[in-house]
């Protein structure tokens, strides 16, 4: 049996008196690929950023239920903890353009403070680099802008940046809608190898990029988790029909 | 209909031209208040007048060490005192766009700007220049922070306005807590524009001659100590202008220029590192 890693309870999240996200339920097995996918406004990424507590940044933003990661309440962490145990990669690349892409992947250890000896900063480059299929193209332009790469290459560089902090689970936030079709696929092959590592969360409103990438999915529709199971049961099988509907293309 | 027609072109033409002629006549006083200054004033620069005390009245020679030296201590501890208060006050302003402390901030800031320097200097010397027993070019560097404050908190808060929220999400899910985000990524990336309102901020206060009158004071000898008055370019060439003596009065029209210099200097250069420290996002 899949070992549990996050698991959502009666979870709720508002802006001001507005319900977002409505009572949800919902198991996330270590090692896969869980994709969210529903309509606009269905609540699908305020959950996602429920989960890493980035929803109650937002101003009048707030949440009840629980989040549990490894059976701890993320609700009762400290945000910075939970942060740094869950990473998160945005919709649109936001490399820091202050920094040099060797910088920007160690910005999570840099920006905060930690002192790592330099071989050690090159051997976490490195390695986050090569993760997300970026070592070979950027090694020789290390100490260059981050803002120089393309599109493609800068999301890329996003992932190695979360990747670097070593967390448990990885967030992504429709991380190719900003994307051409070749980044998007080189980004959803990387998928599959960071698996293996990590668990990944992926809010998508694409359901293609669903069906091929994910090994389970869930839907949300109008705030609530409509149905979550095998990817493949729920693109040939769906139990609902608002999740037949969808995937049928009768409403988007 | 040809006729009409042609006197609308005509019309036209002749608003075209006004504007041009316009924006042309704009540069003409810059242009003049420089020739008449360098005229002026470039024959009594020399080594001698930049590092000599002024002579006594009756002796001639003498130079502005004493007003160069002032002027840069009292400027230097005016912006010690408001770049970090200015700065920190655009961060809240910034990230508190619509708290009703912003609010209020906002409009006294506005309202600061437009307090004129005269009153600035009047309230500089209440506070500290009577309980303190003495004029001071601390007073009077405090006068010159208050009305740099104004200038530094908007190009702050403006321009961390513009820097993409996107920024910070990527800066606290890496688990940064919030006083490194605006440490070390917000103002990072808005440092261009910060540093071009210091540095206007710095311009705009170096020619100030009413905030210092009753709080630096100006004195004729060279001195450093900022408990005790000192002298200031502008209180030189307000005091020496209008003196009596023809030596006073070539004193101030030298230190008129270098003070243009510097102003000019400033300005030149805040544009430059605008551009040179941009960030490109």
């Amino acid at each position: 049996m899949e070992s549990t890693i996050v698991k959502a309870v009666d979870y709720n999240a508002y802006f001001g008196d507005n319900h977002v996200v409505k009572n949800v339920n919902i198991d996330i097995p270590r090692n896969h690929v869980i994709a969210v996918m529903g309509p606009s406004g269905c609540g699908k990424t305020t959950f996602l950023r429920g989960v890493n507590r980035m929803h109650e940044l937002i101003p009048n933003a707030t949440a009840k239920g629980q989040i549990l990661l490894n059976n701890e309440d993320v609700m009762q962490m400290h945000p910075i903890f939970v942060r740094l145990k869950i990473g998160m990669v945005f919709q649109r690349p936001n490399p820091f353009p202050n920094l040099s892409i060797y910088d920007n992947v160690i910005a999570g250890y840099k920006l905060n403070g930690v002192r790592l000896p330099k071989a050690e900063k090159d051997k976490i480059v490195e390695e986050s680099l090569t993760r997300v299929a970026l070592w070979k193209e950027v090694k020789d332009s290390l100490m260059k802008k981050g803002t120089f790469l393309s599109g493609g290459q800068q999301q890329r560089l996003c992932i190695a940046r979360a990747v670097a902090m070593q967390p448990e689970v990885l967030l992504f936030d429709e991380p190719t809608s900003a994307l051409d079709p070749i980044s998007t696929s080189t980004v959803e092959e990387l998928f599959h190898e960071l698996k293996k590592n990590y668990t990944l969360i992926i809010v998508t409103h694409n359901m293609q990029q669903a069906a091929r990438v994910s090994d389970k999915t869930a839907f949300f529709y109008m705030g609530e988790l409509v149905e979550y199971d095998e990817t493949k049961k729920m693109f040939t099988n769906p139990k609902d029909n608002r999740t037949q509907n969808y995937i049928t293309g009768r409403f988007s | 209909m040809n006729s009409s027609v042609k006197f609308r072109i005509g019309k036209s033409k002749a608003f075209q031209w006004l504007t041009t002629a316009l924006a042309f006549a704009c540069i003409l006083p810059l242009f003049a208040i420089l020739f008449f200054i360098i005229k002026a004033g470039i024959t009594k620069i020399n080594w001698h007048f930049l590092v000599n005390v002024p002579k006594p009245v009756g002796e001639t020679g003498g130079g502005i060490a004493n007003a160069l030296l002032g002027t840069f201590i009292i400027i230097v501890v005016a912006a010690l005192i408001a770049i970090p208060i200015g700065i920190l006050c655009g961060v809240y302003l910034s990230e508190n766009k619509k708290s009703r402390l912003a609010y209020w901030s906002r409009m006294c800031v506005d309202i600061l700007q437009g307090v004129p320097s005269i009153v600035v200097g009047i309230v500089a010397y209440f506070w500290l220049v009577k309980p303190l027993g003495g004029f001071s070019a601390l007073s009077g560097s405090v006068a010159l922070a208050i009305m740099m404050l104004p200038i530094v908190i908007r190009s702050t808060e403006e321009t961390l306005k513009l820097l993409p929220d996107s920024l910070k999400e990527a800066a606290f899910a890496l688990g940064m807590p919030f006083h490194r985000v605006i440490l070390k990524v917000i103002i990072p990336c808005g440092i261009s524009g910060i540093l071009s309102g210091v540095m206007l901020s710095v311009a705009r206060v170096a020619g100030e001659t009413a905030p210092l009158l009753f709080t630096a004071f100006g004195n004729p000898y060279l001195s450093a100590n900022v408990t005790k008055p000192m002298q200031s370019l502008p209180l030189l060439i307000f005091n020496y202008a209008t003196s009596p003596y023809n030596d006073w009065h070539d004193l101030a029209w030298g230190a008129s220029l270098i003070l243009l210099v510097f102003v000019l200097v400033l300005n030149i250069s805040t544009k430059l590192i605008t551009k040179r420290w941009k960030v490109q996002l």
